[in-house]
């Protein structure tokens, strides 16, 4: 337990440090997008790692969040609506979450693959939606020129104070997560996912636990959507298409479904590929490398990276052990629990 | 005042037809993503994919040879053979793990669709036609239509008829249809079920690349339209009911003529329909409307 807090403490400090080694490309690009993306990926790891439904309109849900954000901060040509910044990013984190728990109260109605069918279909929906929609969405072009709030003096469209605003939402998220599978309803969330029909005998409305998940998943995904569209400056149909929200579903599946870290861990190597794609391949053949790693992670080692890790440790301590074991042989002192697993 | 209320009627006239063509097509995409559901479980999200890549070869062939019939069938036949090689490959290894199946056919529609804009680029293709179908038939109050959008109702109709006889008239039909109802039984009367989920699959991935060459034809082809189809065949098989014949061409009548009349009288909203329709139908039955309770 102590080893697992000072690896947490070290990590912690990696991070606030981070920006003191790497120049703004990596401050923004890579660490700043991981953040935000990892925490849209998050709102996916925690569905499916704690509520067994893999959605795949999380992106959607942080675009529902991006669009309104975009739309009642930086209003473009009759399209939106100048609203103060608080008040608009509260609009948007509540629709994110209406839109999460409405999704939720669709998907519900089936199960495991049909899950993921109906959330596709949402999701390429909204895009189509947004493509042909001038109205509230402002079609083909969407909105650009979004820039982040300026608070107290501190301008978050700067590097360093976004990769910290980025930081600090991305660990709140995280800790918010860990905290909530450890809560009542956290408990029941799992419940359902093992076994439905018993949680259902026990009283609890299976449909609506799951309901809920879905709207905390909204609220994570509408926060790593605003963090992603301060990042880019702006929202288009193309950041709620198919690569986009295929993009989500990778970065999860990359990291693996065994533990929230898994995010932020498969959208580092995520965000890594994407950018430095460029030395070993063609920029423009990005979805064919990533594709193919997709593949081969789901075909040879589902649980992702973080299943990969945790086999490797698991590896590395029976070694450890054995080997410990043989030095304690060679010394003439085997435990008799010892000497029972080896015969 | 009188011509104007001629002219509406034309044009409904039209875009019901145009529905119809699109239902037509919809239909021949979906109805092999709904067998292939129907037998192995597989949500093969490659569908699309395997539509646009035989609308390409179609194009391909097409052009070299000057045959349209010769390239809609060796793009069937090659798309056949492409979709049986991913069930012996991919999926038939890891059979009954539908959500790692369908994550698979995910990373395969990627690269597919990556390497298809490597190889024949962002631009639009159109199929060439028999110069016969390309002429325009005269339709009571829609006047001159495309004779072209009438033969692909004509080959949603062949197709439907077609699965209907071999389904429910045929040996093969049998074992599939036994296999929808109960793979372990069929497989203990010693039937060799692995080889008629190949089977299968080669008809749902042929029936998906000659809709490609068709669509190709009388719509056109062009990077984005793989996604398209997928999602047409996703609300079509959710709205008419998972591995159902008849419920792919209830669902895709409906969501056909729902897009079809959305983008002609509210343009900026077309798309709400047919979601609306997938939300009704969830709503009230979630099995969809042709489909047996899961």
């Amino acid at each position: 337990m102590t080893r697992r807090t000072l690896l947490w403490c070290a990590a912690g400090m990696g991070l606030i440090a981070y920006p003191l080694l790497v120049n703004n490309f990596w401050l923004v690009q890579i660490g700043g997008r991981t953040l935000g993306f990892g925490t849209i990926a998050l709102s996916l790891v925690f569905l499916v790692a704690y509520g067994g439904m893999l959605s795949l309109a999380q992106m959607t849900v942080a675009g529902v969040a991006g669009y309104a954000v975009a739309y009642f901060t930086a209003p473009v040509a009759g399209v939106g609506l100048l609203l103060p910044w608080p008040l608009a990013l509260l609009i948007a984190l509540a629709l994110a979450t209406l839109a999460g728990l409405l999704i939720g109260l669709l998907a519900v109605r089936t199960l495991g693959i049909y899950t993921l069918m109906i959330t596709l279909a949402i999701a390429m929906a909204f895009y189509f939606l947004t493509l042909q929609n001038y109205a509230i969405f402002n079609g083909y072009t969407g909105f650009s020129n979004v820039q982040p709030p300026v608070v107290a003096g501190v301008d978050f469209s700067r590097a360093l104070p976004f990769y910290y605003l980025s930081l600090a939402i991305a660990a709140a998220c995280y800790g918010a997560v860990r905290h909530i599978t450890r809560t009542p309803f956290g408990l029941a969330l799992q419940g359902v996912r093992d076994n439905p029909r018993r949680l259902r005998s026990l009283g609890y409305d299976v449909a609506r636990v799951r309901v809920v998940a879905f709207a905390i998943a909204g609220l994570l995904a509408g926060l790593g959507g605003i963090l992603n569209l301060w990042l880019n400056g702006s929202i288009s149909p193309a950041s709620v298409g198919i690569n986009p929200v295929i993009d989500v579903l990778m970065a999860a599946v990359l990291g693996g479904f065994l533990h929230p870290i898994g995010a932020y861990v498969g959208a580092l190597v995520f965000t890594v590929v994407d950018n430095f794609a460029i030395n070993f391949i063609a920029r423009e053949r990005f979805n064919t490398l990533i594709g193919l790693v997709f593949l081969a992670v789901v075909l040879f080692s589902p649980d992702g990276i973080t299943g990969l890790l945790r086999r490797g440790r698991i590896w590395l301590e029976e070694k450890v052990a054995r080997l410990n074991r043989r030095r304690g042989r060679n010394a003439g002192s085997s435990s008799p629990m010892q000497s029972r697993q080896e015969t | 005042m009188e011509t104007l209320l001629d002219i509406n009627w034309r044009l409904f006239a039209v875009v019901t037809l145009n529905g119809l063509t699109l239902a037509s097509l919809y239909f021949i995409v979906a109805s092999g993503f709904t067998l292939i559901f129907g037998l192995m479980r597989i949500i093969n999200m490659a569908h699309g994919s395997i539509y646009l890549l035989g609308g390409y070869i179609g194009y391909e062939v097409g052009a070299a040879t000057g045959n349209w019939l010769v390239a809609l069938l060796v793009a069937g036949a090659v798309m056949a053979l492409a979709g049986a090689a991913l069930q012996i490959a991919i999926f038939g290894w890891m059979q009954g793990q539908d959500l790692r199946q369908a994550l698979a056919s995910i990373g395969i529609s990627i690269v597919a669709a990556d390497q298809m804009l490597a190889y024949w680029g962002g631009s639009t293709y159109q199929v060439d036609l028999p110069s016969y179908f390309s002429s325009f038939v005269s339709i009571p109050l829609a006047g001159g239509y495309s004779a072209a959008r009438l033969l692909l109702i004509g080959l949603a109709v062949i197709v439907g008829v077609g699965l209907w006889v071999v389904l429910n008239r045929t040996r093969i039909g049998m074992l599939i249809r036994a296999g929808v109802d109960d793979r372990d039984m069929l497989e203990a009367l010693g039937k060799n079920v692995p080889v008629i989920f190949v089977g299968v699959f080669a008809i749902g991935a042929g029936l998906a690349g000659m809709a490609g060459v068709v669509g190709g034809s009388v719509l056109s082809l062009s990077p984005g339209e793989d996604a398209r189809y997928l999602l047409s065949s996703l609300i079509v098989v959710i709205v008419g009911g998972m591995g159902s014949i008849p419920g792919a061409a209830v669902g895709a009548l409906l969501v056909a003529m729902a897009e079809t009349y959305g983008l002609a009288y509210t343009p900026t909203y077309g798309v709400v329909y047919t979601f609306a329709i997938m939300v009704a139908v969830l709503a009230f039955r979630p099995q969809g409307l042709m489909g047996r309770a899961v």
